[in-house]
């Protein structure tokens, strides 16, 4: 018995988005039904974040029409679409963290008494708005003062302070741990009851599951379709998104190797306040993972080992030689490559082209009195863009214009160009798409292979087992047990280490 | 939060200690010199202070909104010089009336400033290279008007000048000081009570963030440095009754003063934060730096500027400090 749908709150059809020597959208449809949750699926790059700016007003469609409520729209600006009723939470917190958590959570529309911003009344609708997220917090503190999950929240009460009709989540929950997820669920949900639709987008398939009721999925900023959720099967929905068969990933290693060539010793290697004097041997060829919950102090280990940060105490040896690792370049003297988490801030400048961004830090190894040949970089990087499968392929493209995964592996070209012995990849495929992920964890495979130890640093426990030949559990800051992989480890016993911190 | 207790065991919040340190520091200033210094610990002293610097305290005013949005505006000493220039050839040529000069001189700084503002918004320049030039074309322009310096000498305008607002117990204060005040007023219940000054915080906090927002960012940042000009061309009006002339060389250089005060007050040059007490504070510590050395009487005025140096740099380390500190 099928109920008759209500007819859609928003309906986008035809749209088109042409950038500088990309398509972006080409004809795309979307429709959004009140009380319901639709995801919006595909891989990076294809289109998802542009459809959601057109949506919002930050981007205007070349093509196509845009109806709420039944009447054509077109906004100029996100100022236009939000009063229109279409909220949005972005996935990089969109909020000024200078200022106080109520302002944060209402500025642009404080309740105001003669002109007179009423600061009273706007504490108590802050906190209003907090409590239906079931959050008590000091709202007159300034935003700073709160972790990036806690942000995310406000930046959703901020979204639900306007008669929303429509409320936009793109990719909220991946600053999010397992709770805080599903305190979100739980507002959306309600929210959903409300009448409001919802489009979010997420690439943890779990969740999408979980809490939508219909998908509409994009490849290559064209629409491949709308479904509802439970008559589409996961296997069916990533051979949709990336459009083929996703060979199933097993364990990329066979049984551990015996590693002999110690790369990398770290012993008693701490950080006040960061982390606790760890000590840990990195082989030559050998792929380290390091597992453990948000703030457990794996980015930490990283940046001490790549010198970004000052260690404390401790020594580190080099190929059996004592190291000072004081600072990157030092480290990178010794062959350690740094691939951050957070690539937007750290390495990649858009508005420079993919070849240079990726010959930038081997020129910075040669200075700039040996200006790398144009010839060698050309083949450099055609050799890498083909090897990482960047596209758009054309080396002369600005990095800005790149999806998140393709300025991924162009950061990972720029370190794996110097041919370094030890590769640290910190959250290497966080925010990136099925199909380019696969690709990355392939690529780290076959450069342990190729004798390159790596330390791969991952959120995601399946992608670390499956890749490690040993795994780091970090908790509370500090390294509470190695494990060798095998076919014992799983990713419960590692779930298990991790609360129990190693005391079995 | 990071905060900081105090004796009484009451917490005070990172984003005041700036503004704190630099009364401390006024306080301190004020104490040493009643001790070395005979007559200096009074209260004429302080109305001095503001006396002489009232019009540097509204261009730091306007200065303040600027870069608490993380811009920065260089023109207003040369606009300040334009104003002088402007009302004393206006009051001695033609023989204009102040009530019909005065509003002009306020438009004209208003206008330079608003077509900056649009310049900076509109094309996306960087506020630095527009109100250099912005500086060149005002300072120009008072050399069109004339070479040298202009006295002022109409009758209602020197009488206003000249009027004394009698305190009690024997203290006075000039008219400039109350239009001083209220404008410090009127541009702290802006920044606090109004939409437009919160919106000023959050485009100097992230403007990307605030865009997303839903902010008016850029009639923001016109706004801005509509104000600073309209404070500038104020700024000079009370240049004028200070110094009774215009003149092309006034106000060189009061541009840096202005953002050494409102640096020294605590707000970060970065923007998003500081307070407009802490550019009144800023003002009085540089005011306060030269009445000392007026004391001294053996000293250079430059000495100011080797002190307001060092000031200077010891804030900006502070901001350094206090910002790395915030960071999580």
């Amino acid at each position: 018995m099928a109920m008759a749908t209500p007819a859609p709150v928003l309906r986008m059809s035809g749209i088109g988005k042409q950038f500088p020597g990309v398509r972006a959208l080409d004809g795309v449809d979307l429709r959004l039904l009140p009380g319901e949750v639709h995801a919006l699926m595909g891989e990076n790059g294809a289109g998802k974040s542009t459809l959601i700016k057109v949506l919002t007003g930050v981007h205007q469609a070349d093509e196509g029409a845009i109806e709420l409520a039944g009447r054509s729209v077109a906004f100029g600006s996100p100022l236009e679409a939000r009063q229109a009723g279409i909220s949005t939470v972005y996935q990089e917190v969109n909020l000024c963290t200078n200022l106080s958590v109520a302002e944060n959570i209402l500025i642009g529309r404080e309740p105001r008494r003669w002109g007179r911003i009423d600061w009273k009344r706007m504490r108590a609708r802050a906190r209003e708005l907090l409590a239906r997220l079931e959050l008590d917090l000091d709202v007159s503190a300034p935003l700073s003062a709160y972790s990036l999950a806690i942000q995310q929240m406000v930046a959703i009460a901020r979204a639900l302070d306007v008669e929303a009709r429509v409320l936009i989540l793109d990719e909220p929950t991946s600053s999010l741990d397992a709770d805080e997820v599903g305190q979100l669920f739980r507002v959306m949900r309600r929210l959903k009851d409300d009448g409001i639709a919802i489009l979010f987008v997420s690439h943890f398939l779990d969740q999408v599951y979980e809490i939508s009721d219909r998908m509409t999925i994009l490849r290559n900023g064209r629409l491949v379709g709308e479904y509802p959720t439970r008559e589409l099967s996961q296997v069916d929905l990533v051979a949709k998104m990336i459009g083929q068969e996703l060979a199933a990933l097993d364990r990329l290693h066979g049984e551990a190797a015996a590693f002999d060539r110690p790369l990398v010793e770290a012993r008693e290697l701490g950080r006040a306040g960061a982390i606790e004097p760890f000590t840990l041997t990195i082989h030559e060829g050998e792929v380290v993972g390091l597992a453990g919950l948000l703030g457990s102090g794996r980015t930490e280990v990283a940046r001490l080992l790549f010198g970004a940060d000052h260690a404390g105490g401790g020594r580190v040896a080099v190929g059996g030689a004592p190291a000072s690792l004081r600072t990157p370049r030092a480290a990178m003297g010794h062959g350690i490559a740094f691939c951050s988490e957070n690539r937007k801030a750290d390495g990649l400048i858009p508005d420079l082209t993919v070849r240079e961004n990726i010959i930038l830090a081997l020129q910075a190894t040669r200075g700039w009195t040996r200006p790398v040949p144009r010839e060698q970089q050309d083949e450099l990087v055609e050799r890498y863009v083909k090897a990482l499968r960047i596209s758009p392929p054309n080396p002369e493209h600005l990095v800005r214009d790149l999806s998140g995964g393709n300025q991924q592996k162009v950061l990972l070209a720029r370190w794996l160009i110097l041919e370094p012995r030890l590769l640290i990849l910190d959250e290497p495929t966080r925010g990136i798409d099925v199909g380019a992920k696969t690709e990355i964890q392939r690529l780290v495979a076959e450069l342990s292979g190729g004798g390159m130890a790596v330390l791969f640093i991952s959120a995601e426990l399946e992608e670390v087992l499956r890749l490690s030949h040993k795994v780091a559990v970090l908790r509370d800051r500090r390294l509470v047990a190695e494990l060798p992989n095998g076919p014992e480890l799983t990713t419960d016993v590692l779930m298990e280490t991790i609360a129990s911190g190693g005391r079995t | 939060m990071t905060t900081l207790s105090l004796g009484g065991g009451r917490a005070v919040p990172a984003r005041y200690v700036p503004v704190l340190v630099t009364g401390c520091l006024f306080v301190a200033m004020f104490v040493v010199g009643g001790i070395r210094y005979e007559g200096f610990a009074s209260g004429q002293v302080v109305l001095n202070v503001f006396i002489d610097n009232a019009f540097l305290l509204v261009v730091a005013v306007g200065m303040t909104f600027v870069i608490l949005t993380g811009g920065i505006d260089l023109s207003v000493g040369s606009v300040v010089a334009l104003s002088t220039m402007i009302s004393a050839s206006l009051m001695a040529g033609p023989g204009w009336p102040p009530y019909v000069v005065v509003p002009l001189v306020l438009l004209v700084g208003s206008g330079l400033g608003l077509l900056m503002g649009w310049l900076v918004h509109a094309f996306d320049i960087q506020p630095f290279i527009v109100t250099l030039a912005g500086m060149f074309l005002a300072r120009g322009l008072c050399y069109t008007i004339g070479t040298e310096s202009i006295p002022i000498e109409d009758a209602t305008f020197t009488a206003f000048a000249q009027t004394r607002i009698d305190l009690f117990a024997d203290l006075w204060i000039s008219p400039s000081v109350v239009i001083a005040a209220v404008v410090v007023l009127a541009a702290a219940y802006v920044l606090h009570y109004t939409r437009l000054g919160r919106a000023v915080y959050a485009t100097g906090g992230s403007e990307q963030s605030a865009l997303l927002m839903g902010l008016p960012v850029g009639r923001t940042k016109v706004a801005v440095y509509t104000i600073s000009g309209f404070c500038s061309a104020l700024g000079g009006v009370l240049l004028s009754f200070y110094m009774l002339s215009g003149y092309g060389l006034h106000a060189v250089g009061m541009e840096l003063d202005a953002i050494a005060a409102v640096v020294i007050g605590g707000t970060l040059l970065t923007g998003g934060t500081g307070f407009l007490f802490g550019t009144v504070l800023g003002v009085l510590v540089l005011g306060l730096i030269q009445t000392i050395l007026s004391f001294e009487g053996t000293l250079s005025s430059w000495w100011t500027k080797i002190f307001i140096g060092l000031l200077l740099f010891a804030f900006i380390l502070l901001q350094r400090l206090f910002s790395a500190r915030r960071r999580p």
